[in-house]
């Protein structure tokens, strides 16, 4: 049925309720804006001057008016097109006359009044090709033909961008060394960043993805990693190599370690249970000095050697052994191609652990513990290999981590880490190896890019610091994900094993399992 | 405990050769007593039935069996191999050791084993009254996980499969084609790639009894099979149920509260009411047992007047909701 046939009657009442609402919505805007936005105090001599901001205050509600007023059409009510384009029209109007006055009466100039009526049509495009987006989506889920043959076009799809990120990854040092020979550093050094995190994003995706188990102190095995090579490395003299499977496996103890207690618990409590451990490895980093030295860290972590060769200038080192000019940005090449080798066993490791036994009943804890119990399955034990799997791959991260940095301090594992790392999961979508990617490039990579957004000085004005809003756009961006895909970016599941034909299993029908 | 079997003399067949013998079992939540020094035996080979009305104990009674919950009193002994193999039973019990071995037959004490060692060393397989599948996974993948044990054994741990040892791809190859089998069976192997989630009712029960056997269980215990099925998938049930006794030689404890298959499939029946047995024997005596037609069944007024133990029950206060049974009776005892 279109939108054409409805009655007229119930149009009217629709865009009626939908301004009702949007002026309720800017009624609490403007209460709140009031004193936050409208007035503003501050420090004279003498005591406090009040300064007014009526014309911040006046766009702040306006903006919360048209913005809830599009939701309603695009989003909550689906008016039509007609419906939408007037709307839309009258937003873009508003905020054009609005900037004016801005720009007449209160001084603010020009520049304003075009940011006005630039940002009102960037949110109006940016609805309209969602609202797009979206009723194609919705449409094809009706149509069980359509959908039919829009699941293998998805699927050939991401197949094709893993394919494509994969290439991409192995080229990925000689790419910027070479179009961008100036900032080649710099580059490989997110990449390798990057890196980690999807490694990390990775061996909580057992954990979390796999076996659904929320682990809040995930950066406790990180830590254990670091320090376990930081430490053998000071003391013993280990080189990276050795040290790194060490470090895997002490992880992967503390694994256990912190999986007994946690088994019985459900839900929230687990949730609880796993910050308060990676916390706790974090204070006892910080305050047993003898140790681990406290907040002053370990520093002179020696570097990785190419099979004993060291990647320094001068005799003995890489560039000499090779005959070719030394470059400090070869030890980045091959830090990144250490992670990236890491992550890639990870990914390996992690891909058939899913077509095996122990996968499949990871999954199945998942889906249903007490149906996994009568089916004989040791849900203990099973739940034990996930989290020590899971921390075994985070050591080899944290061991990776500490000779990158060559020095480390309790400060790098913090709860802020587990955060992330748990994010970058969520984001991505539970049990997604591909959205682990996607979502590490898109929040590690984004919050690099928001650090060169010199640009926006050029929109906003000199006085503008677009850092200081990093962390807000971050925020926003993220909410505007979970909006729009609530279970992560690749939230269809694969399944590990087909007998006849390959069809993906949507997000509505798998379970998150505890403590979501 | 005044079990009434009417008629019949003589040692009865379930109690010569049981799988499964439930001795004294008694189960407390609190002060409320959900089972009451319940005894009763599974016969190797019988399709046999637990009935009562609604609260009378038995989920709790399987529950107990199947180890989610451990009982408070009594003892619950399975046996592998013939005979009731009384003196290794005796054996066991006065060792602390949950499970014995003699002549090539075993004996295990299911109240002293953790439940995922029932299923995989007793082989005691279930089904839950409200389905429990996998749903995120594929009707195939279901069948796979109920085959973990031996594929865990197989992959060496994980550690071979990692690996991909050929040992272990022959016994994947074998776990599938077990699956194919029982899809086959269920009717089920044309949805063998579809979410189980996405299966209809009588499918997710069909393919739920499918992952139970898939575990390879001397002992299938049903917990209301047929709820919710229309009167085909009931009939196609009984079949099933017929044919997993007849080819695999599996014994089934059966709840159910659909007098249909109850009657038509079970060669025994025990009668539970306020967790305690009212009545055990063949579906024959049972249905003309005057307490189960009371309790449970279901009887008009003045026909429950003249059943002396019914107007006992009555003057103890133990008189079930008549009205609630009787629409039982006249939908399913009335055939």
């Amino acid at each position: 049925m279109s939108d054409a046939a409805l009655p007229t009657g119930f149009a009217v009442a629709r865009v009626a309720a939908s301004l009702r609402d949007a002026a309720v919505a800017a009624g609490l805007a403007a209460v709140l804006a009031f004193f936050f936005l409208a007035l503003r105090t501050d420090i004279a001599t003498g005591g406090l001057t009040i300064t007014t901001r009526w014309f911040l205050f006046g766009t702040a509600v306006m903006l919360v008016f048209f913005g809830r007023l599009l939701l309603n059409l695009f989003f909550f009510k689906r008016g039509t097109g007609a419906e939408r384009a007037v709307v839309a029209g009258a937003a873009v109007l508003a905020a054009g006359i609005w900037s004016a006055i801005g720009a007449a009466g209160f001084g603010a100039g020009l520049r304003s009044m075009l940011i006005g009526m630039v940002a009102a049509a960037i949110v109006v495009a940016i609805l309209a090709l969602v609202s797009h987006w979206r009723g194609g989506g919705a449409q094809a889920a009706g149509d069980k033909a359509l959908k039919a043959a829009g699941m293998p076009r998805i699927s050939i799809l991401t197949s094709w961008l893993g394919k494509a990120l994969f290439a991409f990854a192995v080229i990925l040092p000689f790419f910027f060394a070479y179009f961008f020979p100036k900032q080649d550093r710099q580059y490989i050094d997110l990449a390798i960043l990057i890196m980690t995190y999807i490694m990390l994003g990775w061996g909580l995706n057992i954990v979390v993805g796999l076996a659904g188990l929320l682990d809040l102190g995930y950066v406790a095995f990180y830590a254990v990693g670091a320090y376990s090579f930081a430490l053998l490395a000071q003391n013993f003299g280990f080189g990276f190599w050795l040290a790194l499977p060490l470090a895997g496996i002490l992880a992967g103890c503390w694994g256990l370690v912190l999986g007994f207690p946690v088994l019985r618990l459900r839900g929230d409590y687990l949730a609880i249970v796993t910050l308060a451990f990676g916390e706790i490895i974090r204070v006892v980093l910080l305050n047993w000095y003898d140790f681990t030295n406290g907040p002053d860290g370990i520093s002179g972590i020696p570097k990785p050697t190419l099979f004993g060769l060291e990647f320094k200038r001068g005799e003995g080192g890489f560039a000499d052994f090779f005959g070719i000019a030394y470059d400090p940005i070869q030890r980045f090449i091959f830090l990144y191609y250490i992670i990236f080798c890491l992550a890639l066993l990870t990914n390996f490791v992690t891909m058939r652990l899913r077509k095996l036994p122990v996968g499949r009943a990871w999954e199945a804890l998942r889906e249903d513990e007490i149906a996994c119990r009568s089916l004989g399955i040791n849900t203990t034990n099973t739940k034990l290999t996930a989290f020590a799997i899971g921390a075994m791959f985070g050591g080899f991260a944290g061991s990776f981590f500490a000779t990158r940095q060559g020095f480390i301090s309790p400060e790098s594992f913090s709860f802020l880490e587990s955060a992330i790392i748990l994010a970058i999961v969520v984001l991505g979508g539970l049990g997604s190896q591909i959205g682990v990617v996607i979502s590490s490039v898109v929040m590690i990579g984004g919050i690099e890019l928001l650090r060169n957004i010199g640009f926006l000085k050029q929109v906003f004005g000199p006085e503008f610091e677009p850092t200081q809003y990093r962390m807000l756009i971050f925020g926003l961006a993220m909410v505007l994900i979970m909006v729009w895909k609530p279970r992560g970016l690749i939230s269809t599941r694969e399944p590990t094993a087909v007998l006849k034909e390959r069809k993906r299993i949507g997000a509505d029908m798998v379970a998150q399992g505890e403590g979501h | 405990m005044s079990a009434t079997s009417p008629a019949t003399t003589g040692v009865r067949r379930w109690e010569k050769d049981p799988i499964l013998t439930v001795e004294h079992l008694t189960m407390r939540f609190g002060g409320l007593v959900a089972v009451g020094d319940l005894s009763f035996d599974v016969g190797r080979g019988d399709i046999t039935a637990l009935i009562g009305p609604n609260g009378a104990g038995k989920t709790t009674v399987f529950n107990c069996v199947t180890g989610f919950y451990k009982p408070t009193e009594g003892r619950i002994v399975m046996r592998h191999g013939p005979g009731a193999n009384d003196a290794l039973v005796e054996r066991v019990t006065q060792s602390a050791a949950q499970h014995a071995e003699a002549g090539g037959s075993s004996v295990f004490l299911l109240e002293r084993m953790p439940d995922h060692l029932i299923s995989n060393k007793a082989c005691v397989a279930r089904t839950f009254q409200n389905i429990r599948l996998f749903g995120g996974m594929t009707v195939l993948e279901n069948l796979l996980v109920a085959q973990h044990n031996s594929l865990m054994l197989a992959s060496k741990f994980t550690f071979g499969g990692i690996f991909g040892i050929p040992s272990y791809r022959r016994a994947e190859n074998q776990a599938r084609e077990k699956a194919v089998y029982w899809l086959e069976h269920v009717d089920l192997i044309d949805r063998a790639d579809d979410p189980a989630a996405d299966l209809p009712y009588g499918d997710q029960r069909r393919l739920e009894i499918a992952r139970a056997m898939c575990t390879g269980p001397q002992l299938l215990c049903l917990d209301e099979p047929a709820a919710g099925l229309n009167p085909r998938e009931s009939a196609e049930l009984n079949e099933l149920l017929q044919f997993i006794r007849a080819e695999h030689g599996t014994s089934v404890l059966l709840i159910e509260h659909d007098m249909g298959v109850v009657m038509e499939i079970s060669d025994h029946v025990v009668v539970l009411d306020y967790g305690e047995k009212i009545s055990d024997g063949s579906a024959e005596e049972v249905r003309n047992d005057p307490k189960v037609i009371a309790a449970y069944l279901g009887v008009d007024d003045e026909a429950e007047i003249d059943i002396p133990e019914v107007r006992a029950d009555i003057s103890h206060g133990k008189q079930p909701a008549a009205g609630e049974a009787g629409g039982d009776s006249a939908a399913g005892g009335g055939q």
